[in-house]
């Protein structure tokens, strides 16, 4: 197109290959879109017999039941949303301080070995987290830090009569375990995302702080976090997202009880580990298999929404 | 693929995997003249068939493909016709089997064992009734040291900790037979709970697979599961003794199976789902069950279901060391040659499948 031109007449007209190679742009472009609202189409339309049976209450019934054939989705959605959040607050800061080491306070020699580390983190495959989490984190959970838990914090008083906090048999998978694999697995998004986050702070900024005699500490509050606070949160949301939706690692250490949790430390299960579990003997045409494809459903707009919630506030930031 | 294996992560069904494996590359080698049966469901009996399947290719028989995706997957192919046989632990249903033209008949049989682990106490010598085993998993029993579980246990100096019911995570054949046999000798446990592939559990929580559970009741102190007796006999785990309904207690044993299978009433079973849970007899163990092969009646290719037939033939005849050594009990004669009958049923085209020509 900026050719230098020879021919005045032939700039005009696009050469055969540049039309080839818009449509196909165009058509990769399209297939992104098509493939997201076909998958979320089909989900919904398995699913609409779920929904068609229970309504809306699907959503917040509490009882799962494959005898009766009375399923509700709260119990998975609670574990999901519990053990995301849960994961997230123990990531986060952890994740911020590696990425807030990495940027400013690590020796240069140190920084790409423990860059890579991070990397390295996000790359061991989940069932292996799964499997690690089962034979090794559960059997100490169980020996040392549930008692732990459940003796320091008895005085927390519970909710209700139904959700006891830290109380509960030390049987070492639960919520508690699976979140804090959650954490490992989403501690390296979060490190990566929030070190670029950090990295793109204006250095003339920092600079004008320390010049200031402002402390590391004093910059870091004062002047760097909130330049780039939205940022953050979408760093933040980038983990919530996958979080939600991990399964292999998730059935191995959630302890797979699909009712409505006591505690923090409780069996429960999420939407994805429900799925995984059952998918394999649900038939097709039947409740139980379009039940499956309902929550699907539900973890699709859940983890969109979280997406969509990230993107916006990257967004801000950047309009800022 | 995926989790079917992860159902079964015993090392056994690695082996078997890896022999599935090896058995679809060599059938893609154009070498390869021998039909191909395939077939698909059960888990819990994979492992003798792909076993099978193995010898009967070395002895010169067909080759077979079976995938174990879990018995609901089974019945599903074998309706839809994309396979030659299915395998479901349960039977299914006779209007299912009307409805759907497909003849069922029982393959082998296998136990389900209950497993402890209660410090101090040999978790062998521990004894429960179904009753009190249907009260652990509602949850209405809730520490080793209760009552009506010391009074069945006097010489045992039971600890006074929780009891922590482990449970299969994914929907499995497993469950359906422990609870059915639940909720056949556990009123309060048929109410609360019921019987199926999967159901809902008041308490207690759900690991992956035989192995999951194992590993479950392994690492919790108190902790007591179900697993196939294949799987816990393959890695030592104590396996307390059960009330039979002579109300002998029985620690659980391949005679003991056999015992159990040899008291089903096959004249009175239709479609050959002859009921093998809680069975009379002193030496019965409670929790025996056969699982089952569905092959079409009305063929499209009456070949590959004459080959089927072929094929388990052979393995009755000839499987016997195989199931010795994984832990399954074959079917008694008398009731193999009832198998045959209902092979001789079999006729498309009035031609009959069985015997072959």
């Amino acid at each position: 197109m900026n050719t230098p031109a020879p021919l005045a007449i032939g700039a005009r007209r696009m050469h055969p290959a540049d039309t080839t190679f818009r449509l196909s742009l165009h058509a990769a472009g399209a297939v992104v879109v098509i493939v997201l609202l076909s998958i979320l189409a089909i989900m919904f339309i398995g699913g609409k017999l779920a929904f068609d049976t229970f309504g809306v209450g699907f959503i917040w019934g509490t009882e799962w039941n494959p005898v009766t054939k009375i399923y509700g989705a709260l119990p998975a959605i609670t574990g999901t949303l519990i053990t995301a959040i849960l994961a997230l607050c123990i990531a986060w800061p952890i994740g911020f301080g590696i990425a807030y080491f990495l940027t400013e306070t690590c020796p240069q020699k140190l920084r790409t070995p423990l860059g890579v580390a991070i990397e390295l983190l996000a790359a061991i495959p989940s069932i292996v987290y799964g499997m690690w989490g089962f034979f090794v984190l559960a059997p100490f959970m169980s020996e040392y830090v549930q008692p732990w838990l459940t003796n320091t914090f008895l005085w927390i008083p519970p909710i209700g009569d139904s959700f006891f906090w830290f109380t509960a048999p030390p049987i070492g998978v639960g919520m508690l375990t699976a979140a804090l694999i959650l954490a490992v697995m989403i501690l390296p998004f979060i490190a990566a995302t929030t070190r670029d986050v950090l990295l793109s702070t204006p250095q003339l900024l920092k600079d004008g702080a320390y010049a200031m005699g402002a402390t590391r500490w004093e910059a870091l509050t004062g002047v760097v976090i909130p330049a780039v606070r939205g940022s953050l949160f979408g760093a933040v949301f980038l983990g919530l997202g996958r979080a939600l939706g991990e399964t292999m690692a998730v059935v191995f250490v959630i302890g797979n009880a699909i009712r409505m949790p006591d505690s923090l430390m409780a069996p429960s299960a999420t939407i994805a580990s429900v799925v995984a579990n059952n998918f394999p003997e649900a038939e097709p045409g039947t409740l139980d298999l379009a039940v499956l494809l309902a929550l699907g459903f539900i973890l699709f707009v859940v983890s969109f929404g979280v997406l969509a919630v990230a993107r916006l506030l990257l967004r801000q930031e950047r309009m800022s | 693929m995926l989790i079917p294996l992860v159902r079964r992560l015993t090392p056994r069904s690695l082996g078997v995997a890896l022999a599935a494996l090896a058995i679809t590359a060599s059938a893609l080698t154009p070498e390869a003249q021998a039909q191909n049966i395939t077939g698909a469901g059960a888990t819990f009996p994979a492992p003798i068939y792909s076993s099978w399947g193995e010898d009967y290719a070395k002895d010169g028989g067909d080759r077979l493909n079976y995938q174990a995706l879990g018995s609901g997957a089974g019945v599903t192919q074998i309706i839809n016709r994309t396979v030659d046989f299915g395998a479901s632990d349960s039977p299914v249903a006779p209007e299912r089997l009307e409805k759907e033209q497909l003849l069922q008949f029982p393959a082998v049989i296998g136990a389900v064992v209950v497993i402890v682990n209660v410090p101090g106490v040999d978790g062998t010598k521990i004894r429960l009734n179904g009753e009190l085993l249907g009260e652990i998993y509602v949850g209405r029993i809730r520490l080793w040291d209760d009552p009506k579980i010391t009074a069945l246990n006097p010489a045992l100096k039971l600890p006074k900790i929780p009891i922590s019911p482990a449970y299969r995570a994914d929907s499995s054949g497993t469950t359906s037979i422990f609870t059915k046999y639940l909720s056949a000798v556990s009123p309060v446990f048929k109410e609360r709970t019921g019987a199926g592939n999967s159901v809902a559990w008041r308490t207690g929580l759900g690991a992956p697979g035989n192995a999951g559970v194992a590993a479950a009741v392994k690492n919790i102190k108190g902790g007591i599961g179900y697993v196939e007796f294949a799987y816990a006999a393959e890695n030592g785990m104590q396996a307390l003794q059960l009330a039979n309904a002579n109300g002998k207690f029985i620690s659980p044993s391949e005679p003991a199976f056999v015992a159990a299978a040899a008291q089903a009433d096959w004249d009175k079973a239709k479609n050959m789902a002859a009921n093998m849970l809680n069975m009379p007899g002193d030496m019965s163990w409670p929790i025996v069950s056969s699982t089952y092969i569905l092959v079409p009646r009305n063929p499209k290719d009456p070949a590959r279901t004459q080959s089927v037939l072929k094929f388990f033939d052979w393995a009755f005849r000839n499987g016997r060391p195989t199931a010795d050594r994984l832990h399954y009990m074959m079917l008694p004669p008398e009731v193999q040659e009832r198998v045959r009958t209902q092979w001789a049923t079999l006729a498309p085209a009035g031609k009959p499948l069985w015997p072959p020509a």
